[in-house]
């Protein structure tokens, strides 16, 4: 019996046979990928939970929700620009999903100089990411006076939800730069070709901890996209 | 490792959704920028949000290629998610309404 990947039937056939199949269900994928995966699904129960209970008090208070556009606008030249750093910043987090996808691609090739330097742009775009946050996070503490209990525009709310939803987001990019580095660390001394043991794992690894890494990356990137329409556009 | 299938693509592939997820990003920007209001704004910011995400999922993370096994793990709890948003929805517009007519009307 041939049980090589390209058998097994696809589309919903396949569905049903991998799961009444058995020993595993998720055929041709490794355990830490498979793994990955449910955690960002999990992850996403909590980024849900906090943007839900932001619809909540955003729909159910009284008092005038804050402009977005008004508060996070930016002084250029003299003239307002509403928006800007916040647009910015979606360009650059975007760009680092872009090179975090050809990072793959490389890593996939075992390509090893060319998916450490994709890697180590990623984690560039990701660390300015995070910079631009803590300047607009000190405009808007320093400043503007926003506080979680309190701000001059408008609803109490707006504080609390903003700090909890962009720091939860900030934190997570902060997370993954570090990972960023050790991996594109680890790709540039050849570890991955070498079987060289991890210092805190003490197992080898291989070139699928790239696309891993990168699964974390865009799942950031994603979270973002709904940060961006739903807190500054709405 | 032969069990374990890897996908390939021209790197083309990525620089078009990137090309398009700067596309997306700019026309959503503008939706704030020129100012658009009320039900126009909300469903094209919807639209652009979706289209980005829809292109980082099957594409970036390549669960377009990826077998049905996990992508119906992945996608249906999703789903389950938009009636968790409409019953706090509601639940918010019943908050709302009590506010409006205790607090604001009675005082």
């Amino acid at each position: 019996m041939n049980r090589a990947l390209g058998n097994l039937p696809k589309g919903w056939g396949g569905f049903t046979h991998d799961w009444s199949s058995d020993q595993r269900a998720f055929k041709g994928m490794p355990w830490n990928k498979a793994m990955m995966w449910i955690f960002l699904l999990s992850d996403t129960f909590i980024f849900m939970c906090v943007l839900i209970s932001y619809m909540t008090g955003r729909a159910s208070t009284a008092v005038s929700w804050p402009n977005p556009s008004v508060v996070f606008g930016l002084e250029v030249f003299g003239t307002s620009v509403p928006l800007l750093l916040i647009a910015i910043m979606t360009f650059v987090l975007i760009s680092s999903s872009g090179t975090m996808a050809i990072a793959v691609k490389y890593g996939y090739e075992k390509n090893r100089k060319l998916c450490a330097i994709f890697l180590l742009l990623t984690a560039v775009c990701g660390a300015t990411f995070v910079g631009m946050q803590a300047f607009e996070w000190t405009k808007l503490i320093l400043h503007e006076g926003i506080r979680p209990w309190g701000n001059p525009f408008g609803a109490e709310q707006f504080g609390a939800f903003f700090f909890m939803i962009t720091g939860f987001h900030g934190t997570h990019v902060t997370i993954g730069v570090i990972f960023l580095l050790i991996m594109a660390r680890k790709t540039w001394r050849g570890d991955f070709d070498t079987g060289r043991k991890g210092f805190f794992t003490s197992v080898t690894s291989n070139y699928r901890a790239i696309e891993i890494m990168g699964l974390y990356w865009h799942f950031v990137d994603l979270v973002w996209v709904f940060i961006f329409a739903f807190f500054y556009l709405w | 490792m032969s069990q374990y299938k890897t996908q390939t693509h021209k790197i083309g592939v990525y620089l078009w959704i990137w090309a398009l997820l700067f596309v997306f990003s700019f026309f959503s920007y503008m939706v704030d920028y020129l100012n658009f209001e009320g039900l126009l704004r909300w469903t094209l910011i919807l639209v652009f949000m979706v289209s980005k995400a829809a292109l980082i999922v099957a594409v970036f993370m390549h669960l377009f290629w990826e077998r049905y096994a996990i992508v119906n793990v992945l996608l249906w709890p999703m789903t389950l998610m938009l009636l968790f948003v409409g019953i706090m929805a509601a639940e918010s517009e019943y908050t709302l309404f009590t506010r409006l007519f205790y607090f604001v009307a009675g005082s």
